[in-house]
């Protein structure tokens, strides 16, 4: 059930949406393409899904070559940022769709179909029309309908992108149990980096048509290999040539080695947190984030100069992208 | 109460143009009773020139709808060269006078034609008969359908279609299952829209047919042979009946629209 994505490129007219992109995908595993709008992640999406297909290139499912064959017999599922219900089926129709469509036996139909809404928590709205349900019913019922024919691999579009923010983290602890109980390899695509760190266990970061990096969040966030994994995921500082995280700032009012002079332009308080935004001496914003405890024996007030010292900072070789 | 002057606007002008007409036509037609009115339309002639009616008719809407159909899909479903010229000939009926369409016709099929020689040497009468007349009526309806279905198809957009494919169907099982049940009310709004135009069409087919009395004469040439014989009953009376269907065609248009619209 693994993915290889192996050198795929596609351009839209003069838009070249990947350039020369390969991904390997553990069978079993739940992998978040993330990166910011134009990034070439829901084309590669597309094209695993075979709704797309690669100017060059090719992609692998379990093993086999999938690059020509069309997207209904690649078993896989897809869910659509916009559900893609069928507004003219009941939801119990929807989910048994793939069913259908394989000529599956009836009586087979009918349990598959009660025990995916029963997975989904929509039992109560198996004969209801999309349009009588909320966009997280909506986006729920997406799944199972996706998931009722076995796919070997489930992709996800932006699957929370057009829900607000309370659905959206319910969902989101929703698809991670989900995973863990139907195990099957899941690839979804998100720009919201709190997203994919919260529920993928690897990520692959798209910039510009290319992967910037593959790892485990932890690993993208501790170790990131270019600036713009620096910057995209998590918070990020320049201080002249390097990169910081604004946790590991620290605010003094004496200079220090590596210490650079800033002027405090706003503090404000989060509970615990406390966060400090300054603009270095040559201009740069750079944010500060520390305890409540630590800024008030500080005792630092709005248009005070302080200096700014870097308790762990890194500097990337090659600035790989354009700010 | 400006709603009312509005309503009240919208209504007088109605009557004046619309409904005034007709309450005419079916006064006049049972002006002196149902028995002149009756006469007339049991005429053997007009039996025939009804029945011809609805056998273009059954001909020409199955594959307009057909073509329809399949015209829309391929302008908002696909991209190829000469998208724009396609888009634009399918509306070329609507601009285009009938009477012109049936002497293009009898442009290419006469004596003296593209095809007319080799229709001849062949023993096809196509001019003067029924496939002449069947080809105008397709030509003069051909638009309506496809209309109707491409605003609608792409407002709904592909997504359900790619989300069908995923999920196992293939082209055919998409079409049935998903796309024809989405465009649904506007083919019926088209289909209605076309069946209209087919049982008025007068101009082309009038250049065609020949007019042969019982043998290719539709309704609305019928009704203008009447007038022209001077039995204003029979005019009166057959011009009645296709009012009737243009009424029924109207109503259930207007059953129909409110759901396309909700």
């Amino acid at each position: 059930m693994s993915i290889e994505v192996r050198s795929v490129s596609k351009r839209f007219g003069e838009f070249t949406a990947l350039h020369d992109v390969s991904l390997h995908v553990e069978g079993g595993s739940l992998t978040a393409l993330l990166g910011p709008s134009g990034s070439g992640k829901s084309t590669l999406l597309r094209i695993i899904a075979g709704l797309e297909a690669p100017d060059a290139g090719d992609v692998f499912i379990s093993g086999a070559l999938a690059t020509s064959v069309k997207p209904q017999k690649r078993n896989v599922g897809f869910v659509f940022q916009h559900y893609a219900a069928f507004k003219h089926m009941t939801v119990r129709d929807n989910v048994a769709f793939g069913l259908k469509v394989r000529k599956r036996p009836k009586d087979e139909i009918r349990d598959r179909v009660e025990r995916l809404l029963n997975l989904v928590q929509l039992e109560a709205f198996g004969d209801r029309y999309p349009s009588q349900l909320s966009g997280g019913q909506r986006q729920r019922m997406a799944l199972a309908r996706a998931l009722a024919p076995e796919p070997q691999v489930l992709l996800l579009d932006e699957p929370f992108g057009a829900l607000d923010a309370r659905v959206r983290a319910e969902l989101r602890e929703w698809l991670r149990r989900l995973h863990e109980e139907v195990h099957v390899t899941t690839i979804f695509v998100t720009h919201d980096q709190a997203e994919a760190m919260d529920v993928a266990s690897q990520i692959a970061v798209l910039n510009g048509g290319r992967i910037e990096q593959v790892g485990s969040p932890d690993e993208l966030y501790d170790e990131p290999q270019t600036e713009f994994v620096m910057r995209f995921v998590g918070e990020a500082n320049r201080i002249g040539a390097r990169w910081v995280r604004p946790h590991d700032l620290e605010i003094a009012h004496d200079p220090a080695a590596g210490a650079v002079e800033a002027t405090i332009e706003r503090i404000s308080r989060l509970g615990f947190e406390a966060r400090v935004e300054l603009v270095a001496a040559d201009g740069e914003p750079v944010v500060v984030q520390t305890t409540r405890d630590m800024l008030d024996d500080l005792d630092v007030r709005r248009g005070q100069v302080v200096w700014v010292s870097p308790a762990r900072e890194r500097v990337f070789a090659e600035s790989s992208s354009s700010t | 109460m400006r709603r009312y002057s509005l309503r009240g606007v919208a209504l007088v002008y109605l009557a004046s143009i619309l409904v005034g007409p007709l309450l005419i036509v079916f006064w006049r037609t049972f002006q002196h009773g149902v028995g002149p009115a009756w006469d007339a339309l049991s005429a053997p002639d007009t039996i025939h020139a009804f029945k011809l009616t609805l056998i273009i008719t059954a001909i020409a809407v199955p594959l307009n709808t057909a073509f329809g159909i399949l015209c829309a899909l391929t302008v908002v479903r696909r991209d190829f060269p000469g998208k724009g010229v396609l888009n634009a000939f399918v509306d070329l009926p609507l601009a285009l006078s009938p009477v012109v369409v049936g002497l293009a016709l009898f442009l290419l099929y006469g004596r003296a034609g593209w095809f007319g020689p080799w229709m001849t040497r062949h023993g096809i009468q196509f001019l003067f008969a029924l496939p002449a007349m069947v080809a105008a009526t397709i030509f003069v309806s051909l638009p309506f359908v496809a209309r109707e279905v491409v605003p609608t198809l792409r407002e709904i957009g592909d997504e359900q279609e790619q989300a069908a494919r995923t999920l196992g169907a293939g082209s055919w099982q998409t079409f049935w299952r998903i796309t024809l049940p989405s465009i649904r009310a506007a083919v019926m709004y088209g289909v209605i829209l076309t069946t209209a135009r087919c049982l008025g069409e007068y101009g082309a087919v009038a250049v065609v047919s020949g007019r042969i009395q019982g043998v290719t004469e539709t309704a609305t040439l019928r009704v203008q042979e009447r007038y022209e014989s001077f039995d204003l009953a029979g005019a009166y009376a057959i011009s009645m009946v296709l009012a009737l269907v243009a009424v029924l065609v109207l109503l259930t248009t207007n059953l129909l629209k409110p759901k396309e619209v909700a």
